[in-house]
C-alpha cells in the first residue's frame, strides 16, 4: 500500500497544518477562533478523503460537518456572547488532574486497541469503486445496513421532534400581526396619538444627540422627539440652548430674542386655549 | 475514465487543467463585470431611465471604472475588528465562489483546432459533483458569518446572523429540489446529468422542483427580494458595513460569482446544460449539439437565468424577515419534500412494472375523483349570527364612518320623519365633481 507522489505530497503538507489547527483548539482563547480551527481540520479531512478516492465521504464531510453542524455551533457561540473567552479558573476542585488522568486512560485504551488491530488484505479501490463511488456506497448502506439506516433515521426524527417540543411555547394571547398593529394605531389616532413613528431627536449643524428636541416645520421644538426616559429624568436640553451654543448659526442676541418670542408664543397659545404641544407628546416614549 | 462520469478526461494532462482553470477564472471575472453592467442597464430599462451610458460604448466600461475606484480607495480596518478573521472572511467568500465552476460543463468533448487533441469543455467532473457544489456554497457562508462577526459592530453581526439562518433554511429546500434531478438522472455528476437530458430537459417533468430551485437560489445568493442580510433600510448594508476598498470588492465579486454559479447549476440540471433548444437540436442530425456550438447555448441559458434574477429584482419588494423564514420553512421545504415523495413513488411504480399509460390513466382518474368530490361537497354555510349587521355606529373608532354593507343610515335629526334617500347623496357628489 503505497501512495502516489502527489498524494504523499498533499498528505505531508496538509497533515501538519491540520495537526497545528487541532492543537490550536487547545491554545486559542476565543470560541470563534476555536471554531475556525475545527473548520480547517474538517475541510482538511475532506480533502484527504477525496485524495484517497472516497469523493462521496469527502463532500458529505463538508456538507454535514462544516456546513450544518459548524454553522449551528457558530450560532450558539453568537448567542452565548460575541466576545466570550475561556476563563482559566477551576470550577471543580482538581479538575485538571482528573482530566489528565482520564485523557491518559483514553490514550492507553486507544494505543492498545490500535496496536492489536490487524488488517485484512485490501480488496482494492478499483473493485470497490467499479460502479462509481456513490453507487457502491449506496449498495452497501441500503442492502446490507438498511435496518440500521432506518433506525438511525427514526432516532434523528425523534430528536428533531424532541427539540421542537422542548422549545415550544404556548401562545397566551392572539398573535400580533402587522395588520393588527396598523389598526390599533389608526384607532389610537382618535385619542391624539401619532399615526407615524415619532420624530427623531434633534440634528443640528454641530449637535446630534438624543437629549435635544427636533424642530417641527413651524420652527418650534417637538417635545416628544426626545425619549420619554430622558424627559422624566429631566436630562432634556432645550432647542434654544443648543442653537445658542452654535455661534456660527445663531448669535446670542438672536437666541435671547427667540427665547422671549417663544415665551410670548406659548403665552398667547395658553390664552387661546390650545396647548403649543404637539398631539400625543406625553403619552408616548 | 472516472467511473460514473460521462465526460472523457483521458487525454487531459496538468497543462490542460491549468489552462482550463485560468480560462474559467478569466471567464468569471469578465462575466462579473458584464453582469454588473447588465443588471444596472436592465433594471434601468425597467424603471424607465437610461442607466450607465457614459463610459465606453453603451456604458460598458462603467463597472471597470467602478472596480478601479474600489481598488484605489483607502483600505480601512475598524479598531474593534478581529484583524485576522476580518481579512480572512472576504477571501473565504471569493475562494468558495470560484470553486463551483470547476465542475460546470460548458460543452461536450471538443477537438482543439489544428490538433487531434480532444477534451471536454469542463475543468473536471466526479460522481458527486453536484454535492460538491452544495458543499462550496455551505463553506461560502463562512465568509459572510465571519465577516459580520469580526467587524465588531452591531449591524454586521445582525446581518451575518440573518444570513446564516437564511442560507441554512434555503439550502435545505435547494438540496431537496436537486434530489429529484438525481432520482431522474440516476447520477450526481454534472456531465452525466446533461447526458441524461438528451430526450427531454428536466425542466418539464420536474417543474415543481425547478420552481423550488429558482426560489431557493435567489434566497441562497442574498438577492432581492430576499436580500435581508444586507437590507439597506434596516442594517445599513449588513455584513459588509465595515468593509471598504478591496475587501468590500471581494464580497461584491463573490456575490456576483455566486449568482453566476447558481444560474449555471440551474442551466446544467434543469435546462439541459449545453444542449441546443428543441427546434435547433433537430437540425441536420444534431449538428448544433457538437463541436463548439454548445458553449453558445450554455451561455445563452446562463444569461437567461441572470435576466430572471434582474427581472425579479426589478419587480418584487423585499420581504419582511419573519415572512421570509416562515415561507422557507412552512411552504418551500414541505413542498420540496412532498415532491420528492411523489417522484419516488412514481419511480417505484415504474420499477414495479407499471407502464406510463397506466400511470397517466390512474392520475387522470384520481384527478377526476378529487374534482368530483370538491364539486359535490356540500357548501358550508356561514353561521347566520356573523352575517347580521351590528348596529350602525357613526363614530366607530372615533371617526365619522359610512355604514357598512347591511347597515342603514339613521334618520337625520334635521328632517324628522324621513330618511335620507341614497340617490340624492350620489347626485350631490356628482354635482360637486362637476363644479370642480
Amino acid at each position: 500500500m503505497t501512495a502516489s507522489g502527489g498524494e504523499a505530497f498533499l498528505f505531508w503538507t496538509l497533515a501538519p497544518l491540520m495537526v497545528l489547527a487541532a492543537s490550536g483548539l487547545l491554545v486559542v482563547r476565543k470560541a470563534v477562533h476555536a471554531a475556525i480551527c475545527v473548520m480547517f481540520v474538517m475541510v482538511g479531512l475532506a480533502i484527504l478523503y477525496v485524495a484517497q478516492e472516497a469523493p462521496f465521504l469527502g463532500v458529505v464531510q463538508v456538507v454535514v460537518y462544516t456546513g450544518a453542524v459548524m454553522m449551528l455551533f457558530l450560532f450558539v457561540l453568537m448567542l452565548v456572547g460575541v466576545d466570550s473567552a475561556d476563563s482559566l479558573t477551576e470550577t471543580i476542585r482538581g479538575q485538571r488532574w482528573i482530566g489528565l488522568l482520564l485523557g491518559a486512560g483514553l490514550a492507553a485504551v486507544l494505543l492498545t486497541v490500535i496496536g492489536r488491530a490487524t488488517f485484512r488484505p485490501a480488496v482494492g479501490l478499483a473493485d470497490a469503486n467499479a460502479v462509481s463511488n456513490p453507487v457502491a456506497l449506496a449498495r452497501v448502506l441500503f442492502e446490507h445496513y438498511v435496518v440500521a439506516m432506518q433506525v438511525v433515521g427514526v432516532l434523528l426524527v425523534t430528536a428533531a421532534l424532541a427539540a421542537l417540543v422542548l422549545t415550544h411555547r404556548r401562545r397566551l394571547g392572539p398573535r400580533l400581526t402587522q395588520r393588527a398593529v396598523a389598526t390599533a394605531r389608526v384607532a389610537a389616532l382618535a385619542q391624539g396619538r401619532p399615526l407615524t413613528p415619532l420624530p427623531a431627536p434633534g440634528v443640528y449643524a454641530q449637535n446630534n444627540a438624543m437629549d435635544t428636541p427636533a424642530l417641527g416645520p413651524d420652527g418650534r421644538p417637538l417635545e416628544h422627539s426626545v425619549p420619554r426616559v430622558l424627559r422624566i429624568r429631566g436630562q432634556e436640553r432645550s432647542a434654544t440652548a443648543v442653537l445658542a451654543a452654535e455661534e456660527t448659526l445663531v448669535e446670542h442676541r438672536a437666541a435671547a430674542a427667540e427665547l422671549s418670542e417663544a415665551a410670548e408664543l406659548s403665552e398667547t397659545a395658553r390664552t387661546a386655549g390650545s396647548p403649543a404641544r404637539t398631539p400625543g407628546g406625553e403619552e408616548h416614549r | 475514465m472516472i467511473p460514473g462520469v460521462v465526460a472523457d478526461f483521458s487525454q487531459d494532462t496538468w497543462v490542460t487543467y491549468v489552462v482550463k482553470a485560468v480560462l474559467i477564472l478569466a471567464f468569471l471575472l469578465t462575466s462579473v463585470l458584464v453582469a454588473i453592467w447588465f443588471e444596472r442597464k436592465v433594471v434601468a430599462r425597467m424603471q424607465v431611465r437610461p442607466g450607465p451610458n457614459w463610459h465606453g460604448p453603451f456604458g460598458l466600461l462603467q463597472s471597470l471604472a467602478d472596480a478601479m475606484k474600489l481598488l484605489l480607495k483607502e483600505d480601512l480596518t475598524v479598531t474593534r475588528a478581529d484583524r485576522v478573521i476580518y481579512l480572512l472572511a472576504p477571501m473565504i467568500s471569493v475562494f468558495c465562489a470560484l470553486l463551483v465552476f470547476a465542475v460546470i460543463p460548458f460543452g461536450p468533448n471538443v477537438t482543439i483546432p489544428f490538433t487531434d487533441y480532444s477534451t471536454p469543455v469542463q475543468l473536471t467532473d466526479f460522481p458527486v459533483a453536484v454535492l460538491y457544489i452544495l458543499a462550496c456554497a455551505a463553506l461560502g457562508v463562512y465568509g459572510i458569518v465571519l465577516g459580520g462577526w469580526s467587524s465588531g459592530s452591531t449591524y454586521p453581526l445582525l446581518g451575518s446572523v440573518r444570513s446564516t439562518a437564511q442560507v441554512i433554511s434555503y439550502e435545505l429546500a435547494m438540496g431537496l429540489s436537486l434530489v429529484s434531478v438525481f432520482i431522474m438522472a440516476g447520477s450526481m455528476s454534472t456531465s452525466s446529468i446533461v447526458e441524461s437530458q438528451t430526450q427531454i430537459w428536466w425542466l418539464i417533468p420536474l417543474a415543481p422542483a425547478f420552481v423550488v430551485y429558482v426560489i431557493s437560489m435567489i434566497g441562497e445568493t442574498n438577492r432581492l427580494p430576499f436580500d435581508l442580510p444586507e437590507a439597506e433600510g434596516e442594517l445599513v448594508s449588513g455584513y459588509m458595513t465595515e468593509y471598504s476598498s478591496m475587501k468590500f470588492a471581494w464580497f461584491f465579486l463573490a456575490e456576483y460569482i455566486n449568482m453566476l454559479n447558481v444560474a449555471a447549476v440551474a442551466t446544467t440540471l434543469f435546462l439541459g446544460g449545453w444542449r441546443a433548444p428543441w427546434p435547433l437540436s433537430a437540425i441536420n442530425d444534431g449538428m448544433f449539439n457538437t463541436g463548439w456550438w454548445p458553449v453558445l447555448w450554455f451561455l445563452a441559458k446562463l444569461w437567461l437565468i441572470m435576466f430572471v434574477f434582474v427581472w425579479v429584482r426589478g419587480t418584487l419588494l423585499r420581504l419582511r424577515y419573519d415572512q421570509f423564514m416562515s415561507f422557507g420553512w412552512k411552504i418551500l421545504i414541505p413542498v420540496a419534500l412532498a415532491w420528492v415523495v411523489v417522484l419516488g413513488t412514481f419511480q417505484w411504480l415504474g420499477l414495479a412494472g407499471v407502464t406510463r399509460t397506466q400511470l397517466f390513466v390512474a392520475i387522470a382518474a384520481a384527478a377526476v375523483v378529487v374534482f368530483a368530490v370538491i364539486w359535490l361537497w356540500p357548501e358550508q354555510k356561514e353561521p347566520a349570527a356573523q352575517r347580521q349587521p351590528a348596529e350602525f355606529d357613526p363614530f366607530a373608532g372615533g371617526y365619522p364612518v359610512p355604514p357598512l354593507p347591511g347597515q342603514t343610515l339613521p334618520r337625520s335629526r334635521r328632517r324628522p320623519g324621513r330618511t335620507l334617500p341614497d340617490q340624492k347623496v350620489v347626485q350631490s357628489v356628482d354635482h360637486s365633481e362637476e363644479a370642480r
